[in-house]
């Protein structure tokens, strides 16, 4: 924790201005399929799947799946932004070494990205959010509650990601992280189907250590209105691995942008 | 009504200091205890081969190299100890330009001046002062990607303008731009320093650092090799005149074995340099050896490029010549 309490945030924020400026210059090109996303799947489980699954959970399929999905979409605008993006500014465009003749600290670049991944992960989530509303698949006011996951997820899978980054010395690499970590995560996280049901007890607590499966409950709990004790393990599991991998990252990124 | 001057018990401190500075990355040694002084208002330059360290200094003095050994002190304050503090006050033009190049060279300027924590109006005022400074107007608005490579230079040293240094830090400003480019480069940079601004730079060109900078400080292998005015370098290491000719070895020997006194004889490949306060001599020598086919020579005063090859040798992977083999 020593680097990132020496974070100055308004450095931070000038790198997250950074970001946003050349996000705006292409937002609407960028916003798009955001929307796109949401409305595909829909009509892949309303029309397809789920006239096979009828129910899951005491609900309609398509209504068991929309709140995970919504974690999903967090995690993915997160990811991105976090492993490609980040590591063509560090290695092609040497936007961080350049960065790095101002005033502004490696531990300053970190958390100015993961604030911006967080800011990728709620616009990303939240227009998923926005389209799931419109089809009466967000049952209102309760769904809201899963608005502040977004920058909760965003800010787990931001860790994770840049962490990873930092260490990464070609871009193939993160072929490795999509196809073995994050599409994994996506196929067994409580989303498509309930744990509970299919795992025993062993592997039931193993699974505890999936990332996803955190914002995932959180947000089905949210859109069914229900609480529970296990909801602050949830909580507890994102915000403890977040500042763990933060503070490993700001080490990182210490040694890659400093000799 | 005169007050009377107060007197300075001792001369103001230098704005970069380097006091014994080592850095090795692993077993490789890049800068080996190297001191150096910039004066206030000066422009120094730092001259040398590739791989001689220069961009490591560069690094220490900004603060993102961290010396191995020794103390680098810019602004009177300890880089290592106020990196914040120091980088607040000088500017740094990177080796290669780092632009947003979807974004206009005006959106440049003001998210690189965010960086200093500028906010408007001062932001944007900074900013379209030196669009004019460096005569950016016509594509003021334009993505930077469609700017030519002289203006993305140009660009990438109002960048560094953006908070008023104290001291301007240019890696190699001038590499791979045609004369013109150059030209009115050198002539923002003189004016900068005309201004109070202190200016340190590296170049491998020769007539840059002539034409530049009042201090010069010579590096080879990751040492100090000479250190002083243009003149003073020239004075120090060879004598006044230079005469150039193409002569192999074996033809060299007999050519000036009826020399008066030993000749400084650089060779690199075909090409041989020889120094003397006089050149006339070998010139009417060489003339007389050749007969009636008079090769071509060039005699001229000796400049700053043949004390470069002097001190750092003149082969292509030799880093200097008196420097000790591991």
């Amino acid at each position: 924790m020593i680097t990132l309490r020496t974070v100055s945030l308004p450095h931070a924020f000038a790198v997250w201005q950074r970001n946003a400026a050349m996000y705006r210059r292409t937002w609407k090109l960028n916003l798009l399929p955001n929307f796109f996303e949401p409305v595909l799947y829909l009509v892949s489980i309303g029309i397809g799947v789920g006239s096979y699954v009828t129910e899951m959970g005491g609900t309609s399929y398509v209504a068991f799946l929309a709140p995970g999905l919504i974690a999903v979409a967090a995690m993915n605008g997160a990811s991105f932004e976090v492993t490609y993006n980040t590591f063509v500014r560090l290695h092609y465009e040497k936007t961080y070494d350049s960065m790095l003749t101002t005033p502004i600290q490696p531990e300053d670049v970190l958390v100015g990205e993961v604030l911006w991944a967080v800011t990728r992960a709620c616009i990303y989530g939240g227009c998923f959010f926005i389209v799931l509303a419109a089809v009466g698949l967000a049952p209102l006011p309760w769904a809201l509650l899963a608005l502040p996951l977004l920058p909760l997820a965003g800010c787990l899978f931001a860790a994770i990601g840049i962490a990873f980054s930092l260490h990464v010395v070609t871009i193939d690499l993160f072929n490795f992280y999509f196809t073995l970590f994050l599409t994994p995560l996506f196929l067994f996280s409580d989303i498509f189907f309930p744990l509970s049901d299919r795992l025993s007890g062993g592997w039931l607590w193993l699974a505890e250590a999936l990332p996803l499966l955190h914002p995932v409950r959180l947000a089905r709990a949210a859109f069914r209105g229900e609480a529970s004790p296990i909801l602050l393990w949830d909580v507890l599991y994102i915000v403890a691995v977040s500042a763990l991998l933060l503070a490993f990252a700001a080490r990182s990124a210490r040694r890659r942008l400093t000799s | 009504m005169d007050f009377p001057q107060p007197r300075l018990p001792l001369p103001p401190p230098a704005v970069v200091e380097l006091r014994g500075v080592t850095k090795r990355f692993g077993d490789r040694v890049a800068v080996e205890a190297l001191d150096l002084a910039v004066e206030r208002g000066a422009c120094f330059g730092l001259l040398g081969p590739n791989g001689a360290g220069k961009t490591t200094a560069l690094r220490m003095v900004y603060g993102v190299t961290r010396p191995t050994a020794g103390v680098v002190r810019v602004f009177g304050l300890d880089v290592a100890r106020a990196p914040r503090a120091v980088r607040s006050r000088l500017g740094v033009t990177l080796q290669e330009n780092v632009l947003l190049e979807a974004l206009s060279p005006l959106e440049n300027l003001r998210t690189f001046g965010r960086y200093h924590l500028l906010r408007e109006p001062e932001l944007s005022r900074r900013a379209l002062e030196l669009i004019e400074l460096f005569e950016l107007g016509s594509h003021a608005r334009a993505p930077v990607k469609v700017l030519s490579g002289g203006m993305q230079r140009r660009l990438a040293i109002g960048l560094s303008l953006m908070n008023r240094p104290e001291l301007l830090i240019l890696d190699e400003p001038t590499t791979g731009l045609d004369p013109q480019v150059r030209l009115a480069l050198w002539s923002r940079v003189r004016d900068l320093q005309a201004s109070g601004t202190t200016v340190l730079l590296t170049t491998h060109y020769m007539d840059e650092a002539e034409r530049l900078c009042d201090r010069i400080a010579i590096l080879a292998a990751g040492r100090l090799r000479a250190e002083g005015s243009p003149a003073e370098l020239i004075r120090a290491h060879l004598a006044p005149e230079a005469l150039e000719l193409d002569v192999d070895a074996a033809a060299e020997a007999a050519l000036f074995s009826g020399a008066s006194a030993p000749v400084r004889r650089i060779r690199a490949g075909k090409r041989l340099f020889v120094y003397d306060a006089d050149v006339r001599p070998h010139l009417e020598r060489i003339r007389l050896a050749d007969g009636g086919e008079r090769r071509p020579l060039v005699a001229r005063p000796t400049n700053l490029e043949d004390v470069f090859l002097a001190l750092t040798g003149t082969g292509l992977d030799a880093p200097a010549p008196e420097e000790p083999r591991p």
